[in-house]
């Protein structure tokens, strides 16, 4: 995985539940299925309106309810490239850096706006607006965790881990 | 050197350390690792192992306990009980299906001792931190990697110190006591928070109480609950026939907290959590008279004796309001033994209560009687959120066993310090 992300902003508020990115009722369908219905209950159409890497940058505790993975998987299949948020559901934070799907956290994201082009750096945490030339500085992830990332995920980490015991 | 919290204290223990930082993210060595029927083996964790070409790190700390989906009531969930209890003995791992909640076994099978770390697959599994031990809800895939690898990663999460000070009136519980500081805190306030409580009135509480605290850091959005481990904590396990290793772990008197909550235990009235979140909480007075078609009592907050002893004290010779349904499931098959032993089912039964298997069934709205649009409920549960025990359109409040009893004779939410 690449260690930058870089698409156009959508923004949300505060509270964006694991029934809002995914609803329970395509908690069994097909990845492409759940991916199609990502964010529909906060934005009729979110999967069919976004391109493919843009990023989500929401308010505060992004993600809380349910503790199943379908969530990112509708994001990833949305075509999401990650989330910007003030801060994360713990157990939805956690699920995206073991599912591979880049987060991270800033204190303030009010001045990004919607639609603008924006560049995060994984690594450094910088996050650069393209479109109004400002950066700002978001959390960065340990090594060791960012290398769970980096690797698409904890399953595709422990391959390599396991392999080289 | 400052102290440390006891979250600091436990993380350190598990990853083999003599101090970490809050903040600080560790690679921690797993005590006990607990999956569901929901989103244990059958998601990620069987068919990763057999990818990943591993076998189960340890075995003796692996324990499996089909409860949401039992009894099944279609095919689906009895063909996810089944691949959990097939695979559960083909590893031979310790399993248990259809006795009731997972906390409840977990707690009686004595995984839960002090000082360790115990994560589960279900977000409930804060609920160990009443025994003193860091219980934490993790996902599928995390959880794959705990039982490949007997480890997981963990940040050292800031902590709350909440302390209740001087003793519950009557009429008034540890359930109030949470519903008390999910209204205060609210449902994000603590989100990758671990919770520490301390106080005369956490120390007052038998074990059954200290559960219904702990279950619930999670819907202020924590990471774990503490209760301070004592002679009742020990006193527990004992009589559960504990032999596990334990740590009897303490903050230190000058850690760091983020917040500090005080409260007092001798002002608190009961607390009723409204439609359809779990910090819409209001004192019972103001709910009062709310009308209700369904009261449950059961599941892993407020099934337990204790619940049972209190609900059959409000409702001795007394009948639930006509028409209402009545609803008990113990929240194990030990709980059960001992409210048919105590003769606390008959009282119940007379009272018009239908007892139903142990199980998650109702609480989550799986089966078991899940409700139907304009229905209104009011239980002993964790959680009311939209939909959760049925129908979008039905109405859940959680309150105390108390609470929940004295409803069920008016029929419509009802004050229950006048029944003791």
């Amino acid at each position: 995985m690449n260690s930058q992300i870089k698409g156009k902003v959508w923004k949300f508020g505060d509270d964006i539940n694991t029934d809002i990115i995914s609803p329970g009722e395509y908690m069994d369908a097909s990845y492409e299925e759940i991916g199609k219905h990502a964010m529909e209950r906060a934005y009729p159409g979110f999967a069919d309106a976004i391109e493919k890497g843009d990023i989500i940058v929401a308010g505060k505790n992004f993600g809380p309810g349910s503790s199943r993975e379908t969530a990112q998987i509708a994001l990833k299949y949305a075509g999401v490239g990650g989330v910007i948020a003030q801060s994360f559901a713990r157990i939805f934070f956690r699920n995206c850096i073991n599912v591979g799907f880049p987060v991270v956290t800033l204190a303030d994201t009010s001045e990004l706006n919607q639609g603008d082009e924006i560049q995060v750096d994984l690594l450094t945490g910088e996050i650069k607006d393209l479109t109004t030339g400002k950066t700002y500085y978001g959390s960065k992830l340990p090594e060791h965790v960012l290398s769970i990332v980096e690797d698409g995920g904890l399953k595709n980490h422990l391959k390599k881990i396991l392999k080289k015991d | 050197m400052r102290g440390m919290t006891f979250a600091q204290k436990a993380l350190a223990r598990a990853a083999g350390k003599d101090y970490v930082e809050i903040g600080e993210i560790v690679n921690a060595n797993v005590d006990v690792a607990m999956m569901d029927d929901i989103l244990g083996p059958r998601i990620e964790i069987a068919q990763g192992l057999k990818e990943l070409g591993v076998d189960i790190w340890d075995k003796s700390k692996v324990v499996v306990i089909s409860d949401h989906y039992t009894p099944p009531c279609e095919i689906k969930q009895a063909e996810a009980v089944k691949f959990t209890k097939d695979w559960s003995l083909s590893k031979n791992v310790d399993y248990h299906e259809y006795e009731g909640p997972c906390h409840q076994v977990l707690a009686e099978a004595c995984y839960d001792q002090p000082g360790t770390l115990v994560v589960g697959t279900d977000s409930h599994t804060c609920m160990s931190g009443a025994f003193g031990a860091f219980g934490t809800g993790i996902g599928s895939t995390e959880m794959l990697g705990v039982v490949a690898t007997g480890q997981i990663w963990l940040k050292v999460p800031e902590s709350f110190r909440i302390e209740w000070k001087n003793t519950l009136g009557k009429g008034v519980f540890a359930k109030d006591m949470v519903l008390y500081d999910c209204r205060t805190i609210t449902h994000s306030g603590a989100t990758y928070k671990a919770l520490e409580y301390c106080g005369e009135a956490i120390r007052a509480l038998s074990m059954d109480e200290r559960m219904a605290i702990s279950n619930m850091a999670v819907e202020m959005g924590a990471k774990a609950g503490y209760i301070p481990p004592d002679e009742r904590t020990l006193d527990y396990l004992k009589a559960h026939g504990s032999t596990r290793p334990y740590a009897l772990l303490y903050p230190d008197d000058d850690a760091e907290y983020e917040r500090n909550y005080v409260n007092d235990a001798a002002t608190l009235v009961p607390q009723v959590a409204c439609p359809h979140h779990v910090d819409n909480v209001h004192d019972v007075t103001e709910v009062a008279g709310a009308p209700l078609t369904q009261v449950y009592i059961g599941s892993c907050t407020g099934g337990r004796i204790s619940d049972l002893r209190t609900a059959a004290h409000v409702l001795k010779g007394k009948k639930a309001a006509k028409g209402l349904r009545f609803l008990v499931s113990p929240a194990s098959r030990e709980v059960y033994r001992m409210a048919m032993k105590e003769g606390i089912l008959d009282v119940l039964i007379d009272a018009g209560a239908t007892i139903v298997a142990p199980s998650c069934g109702l609480c989550l709205g799986a089966h078991t009687g899940i409700l139907a649009g304009g229905e209104s409920c009011i239980s002993t549960s964790n959680r009311n959120f939209i939909g959760r025990m049925g129908s979008k359109d039905a109405s859940v409040y959680l309150g105390s066993a108390a609470t929940v009893a004295a409803s069920a004779i008016e029929g419509r939410i009802a004050d229950p310090r006048a029944y003791f």
